[in-house]
């Protein structure tokens, strides 16, 4: 296929291509959704104070 | 070349360089744009950023001169870089690094494992280990972008070092991530369109889309140590469980495929953006871009054995035998080509490309070895917490200290070392980052104890490898034939070329997972405040920060 001389290149040359168009569909359909962060509920350069297991 | 128009061309952009550095350093006021660009980063400066962090000299002419050996099977690379480094990293990984980052304020990638799991340990680990081994990656893209100055002007090649390191850290160290960030935008624009023109030209050399399948008939003049190693062709996959296929699918495939998930310099770019709909965005540039320039390096190294062939009856790494050594080197292969085969107008924009490539991954590395030591290591783990003020100071101390050994590293290293020097970091981050970072980002059941087992765990085994058994870096190293009296001790086994990854990441994935389940799950508290956004009520907080950590 497309001159290569294995099935394993040609499976490369295409899953990259594939993979590109993913991408650009995936976040063309999410252009818009939103997903504000959240502000911290660490304190800003304060130490660790959460509570863990020794 | 014309040394003077070239002088020109590199002050003009070094200037414009200097220029992006500078706004970024004007709009530096405090710590958090110093070290997450004040998280209001635009998501086509984040995809291009990333992107241009991501892929670098070493992406370009290092794995660009593999394809040149190996042939187009490292594709398959490319295919993972945008699947897993692109769409997994940003749909996958980047929100909940960024929600859970913004959530416990997480400055750094260690930051961020250290405050998931309440453990100063982790922090300082974390730190330490990028600190000490960032520079052997950026030495790898360092020499990458010195041997296409050395090609390129004919100019001395510790020469050329010296001046493309001064030019980085000089904005690396007034810059900060804003500055970089803006930098890293400019050089991507640059990069994209060389790989573009470099693209089209190549096809136009070689005869179109027909030389595939003249690539693929030139499979007899593989050298016969080649083929004995398993090369089957510049178009075809090594012969399945030859010492080259273990090679090129756990080393080169594997080892920077995955590894780029557990990237620290790249998982700190999702803390730079506003909110989801950035990332969603940044995908569509981010997966072009990235096709654009490890799938283009790939094909056009494959390609440039036709193009020499075609010509002048020889292959790639017959134009680029070490005078010194009589051996190719396979890092002059992109530059050689481009030398030889493109307009000479084409070689200044690409040389510019090259900086820019170079430079943008660099700064990347040392903005990370600066935070991992100002901050990770001394702040949070050394100075448990205290003296906030000596974090940007530190910062810049660590990016010296690192510009140093990475200098050194890059004087001494091996010809061709660029692509196995890569692999060979990206291969440490996954043994040691990925595991714990999964768990931090999807699994609550994870323990400290089990995070910090698996990480010790992951390291302990990839130094093992490399030190004892994959025979490219033991045999260099020589600590097996000090102790030993044998380069390897996997002996002509085939362990002998299988990658430290295929080792240490499973064990590294096994231990977080077993020991995990064998200690006390997280407290309640730690993980509301990391899933659910709530700050942890008086009562849980009680625990003093100097108790807390390993």
């Amino acid at each position: 296929m497309f001159g290569f001389g294995d099935g394993w290149v040609a499976a490369a040359y295409v899953i990259c291509i594939a993979s590109t168009i993913l991408c650009v569909v995936y976040g063309l359909l999410h252009w818009n959704v939103d997903d504000t962060f959240p502000e911290p509920v660490h304190p800003a350069d304060e130490d660790l104070e959460f509570e863990v297991e020794v | 070349m014309n040394l003077t128009l070239l002088i020109i061309i590199i002050a003009l952009y070094l200037l414009a360089i200097a220029f992006l550095g500078w706004l970024g350093y004007r709009k530096t006021k405090n710590a958090a744009d110093y070290l997450v660009g004040g998280r209001q980063i635009h998501p086509v400066l984040m995809a291009l950023a990333y992107g241009s962090t991501f892929i670098s000299t070493s992406a370009i002419v290092g794995f660009g001169g593999v394809a040149g050996l190996m042939g187009m099977g490292v594709l398959w690379l490319t295919a993972l870089n945008i699947f897993v480094g692109i769409f997994i990293a940003f749909v996958v990984f980047g929100r909940p690094t960024r929600r859970i980052g913004a959530r416990l304020d997480a400055h750094t990638f260690p930051e961020l494992m250290g405050r998931r799991f309440g453990s100063r340990f982790i922090q300082g680990f974390s730190g330490t280990v990028m600190a000490l081994l960032m520079p052997l990656y950026a030495a790898a893209v360092m020499i990458g972008g010195a041997r296409f100055l050395e090609v390129q002007l004919k100019m001395d090649y510790q020469l050329a070092l010296f001046v493309f390191a001064v030019v980085v850290v000089a904005y690396v160290f007034f810059g900060g991530l804003k500055g970089v960030i803006y930098t890293d935008a400019l050089q991507g624009t640059i990069m994209f369109v060389s790989m573009i023109i470099l693209l089209f030209a190549t096809y136009q050399f070689v005869g179109g889309w027909g030389a595939h399948q003249e690539l693929t008939a030139l499979a007899s003049k593989v050298p016969p140590p080649l083929q004995a190693i398993g090369h089957q062709g510049w178009t075809a996959m090594p012969t399945f469980g030859s010492p080259l296929w273990w090679t090129l699918v756990s080393t080169i495939v594997l080892g920077v495929g995955i590894g780029v998930l557990a990237q620290p310099q790249l998982a700190v770019r999702y803390m730079t953006v506003k909110s989801g709909k950035e990332l969603n965005r940044a995908l569509v540039p981010g997966g072009i871009f990235i096709l654009m320039m490890t799938g283009v390096a790939f094909v056009v190294g494959a390609l440039t054995n036709l193009y020499f062939f075609q010509r002048e009856g020889v292959i790639a790494l017959a134009k680029v035998i070490d005078p010194v050594t009589k051996g190719p080197n396979i890092d002059k292969i992109i530059p050689t080509y481009i030398s030889q085969a493109m307009p000479e107008w084409f070689g200044y924009l690409f040389l510019l490309a090259m900086l820019g490539a170079a430079m943008s991954t660099l700064s990347g590395q040392f903005h990370a070895i600066g935070t991992s030591v100002g901050r990770d290591l001394y702040q949070q783990a050394i100075a448990r917490g205290q003296h906030q003020e000596r974090t940007v100071p530190l910062a810049k101390l660590g990016i010296f200290v690192g510009f140093v050994l990475t200098i050194l590293l890059a004087a001494k290293l091996e010809l061709g070392i660029i692509a196995i020097a890569t692999a060979l970091f990206f291969g440490m981050c996954a043994a040691v980052f990925l595991p714990a970072y999964v768990s931090a980002l999807f699994w609550r059941r994870a323990t400290r104890p089990g995070v910090i087992a698996g990480m010790l765990s992951g390291f302990g085994a990839w130094a093992l490898w490399v030190l004892f058994v994959h025979a490219k870096e033991s045999s260099a190293i020589g600590l097996s034939q000090l102790l030993f009296n044998v380069p390897t001790l996997a002996g002509k086994t085939v362990w002998a070329v299988v990658d430290p990854i295929v080792i240490a990441l499973p064990l590294s994935a096994i231990v977080t997972v077993v020991v995990s389940l064998l200690t006390k799950p997280p407290a309640a508290s730690l993980l509301r405040a990391c899933f659910n956004g709530e700050a942890p009520k008086a009562e849980e907080a009680a625990a003093p920060a100097e108790k807390v950590g390993v």
